[in-house]
């Protein structure tokens, strides 16, 4: 009995409906912010499941791209959040409605 | 890695699966967001042993200093600056039925994505590897290979990206004293 490569992808799949349905849900941005981090996660996982299961160090390189965007992406989201947090405590998603027609 | 240890693999597999979906479970459960980061601690080295089970070890090494090391503690620090670790009230929901319906999507959409693997079971392209072979025992030079050739030019992108991203961070986070108030 081995681990099949469709066991690790639906690890993956389970993972990233989780962060999806936080998205969703969750209203807290720095809450929301973890969920997209769970979400990038699961594509990770996927993508070393395909090198492995391929054969290809591809995955893994495009792994490590992943990686560096999205700490640049928390990088400027957390700046983000931290200038709307300068003028509006709280960091409910639902109150920022300022762009709401 | 499949021959003789093959049930270190299943019971090593089971573990980290385990340990990463309940910190996912912990991530969108948790009322008090200090509680939701250390929970997606759990889940990210859940998917470095992940990556360790698939022969992936410079990845599950960097995700275990970049991630964990790194970004779970800017989270962390964010938190403790802008003092929102009180518990959140999840009861109130600002659309009605929001929850019901983000769960049975994602149910649907779940269902599918399982469902097309379970019954395709990985024969989607006769492709071969075009990046080299990834062989546990050249790893790391493996991928310094494939980064510096087939894909340096994105490598050199990716460095322009973190540049901007650091200005980013700079110009967002810094106070506009003098520029006509707080912006």
């Amino acid at each position: 009995m081995t681990v099949e490569p469709s066991a690790y992808l639906m690890v993956g799949a389970v993972l990233f409906t989780i962060g999806a349905v936080g998205l969703l849900v969750r209203r807290n941005a720095l809450v929301m912010f973890m969920c997209v981090e769970l979400m990038l996660n699961a594509v990770n996982l996927t993508f070393v499941t395909f090198a492995r299961h391929f054969d290809d160090i591809g995955g893994q390189v495009i792994v490590l791209f992943v990686l560096v965007v999205a700490a640049a992406e928390v990088v400027v989201g957390l700046g983000i959040i931290l200038a709307i947090m300068r003028r509006r405590p709280g960091a409910n998603a639902d109150d920022i409605t300022l762009l709401k027609g | 890695m499949f021959g003789d240890s093959t049930t270190v693999d299943v019971v090593t597999f089971i573990l980290a699966a385990a340990a990463t979906l309940a910190g996912g479970f912990g991530v969108v459960m948790a009322r008090n967001p200090v509680h939701s980061a250390l929970s997606l601690v759990g889940t990210l080295f859940g998917i470095a042993v992940l990556f360790i089970a698939q022969e992936a070890h410079f990845l599950a090494a960097v995700q275990v200093i970049v991630y964990a090391g790194a970004i779970v503690v800017l989270f962390l620090f964010v938190i403790m600056l802008l003092g929102v670790d009180r518990e959140e009230d999840l009861a109130p929901e600002s659309l009605p039925g929001q929850r019901i319906a983000a769960a049975v999507l994602a149910a649907l959409g779940l269902l599918a994505v399982v469902g097309y693997q379970v019954v395709d079971s990985l024969s989607i392209t006769g492709a071969s590897a075009v990046s080299g072979s990834a062989s546990a025992d050249d790893n790391i030079s493996g991928i310094a290979e494939s980064l510096f050739s087939r894909y340096v030019f994105a490598f050199e992108v990716t460095s322009v990206l973190l540049v901007i991203a650091v200005v980013g961070a700079v110009v967002l986070a810094r106070r506009h004293r003098d520029v006509g108030g707080a912006r």
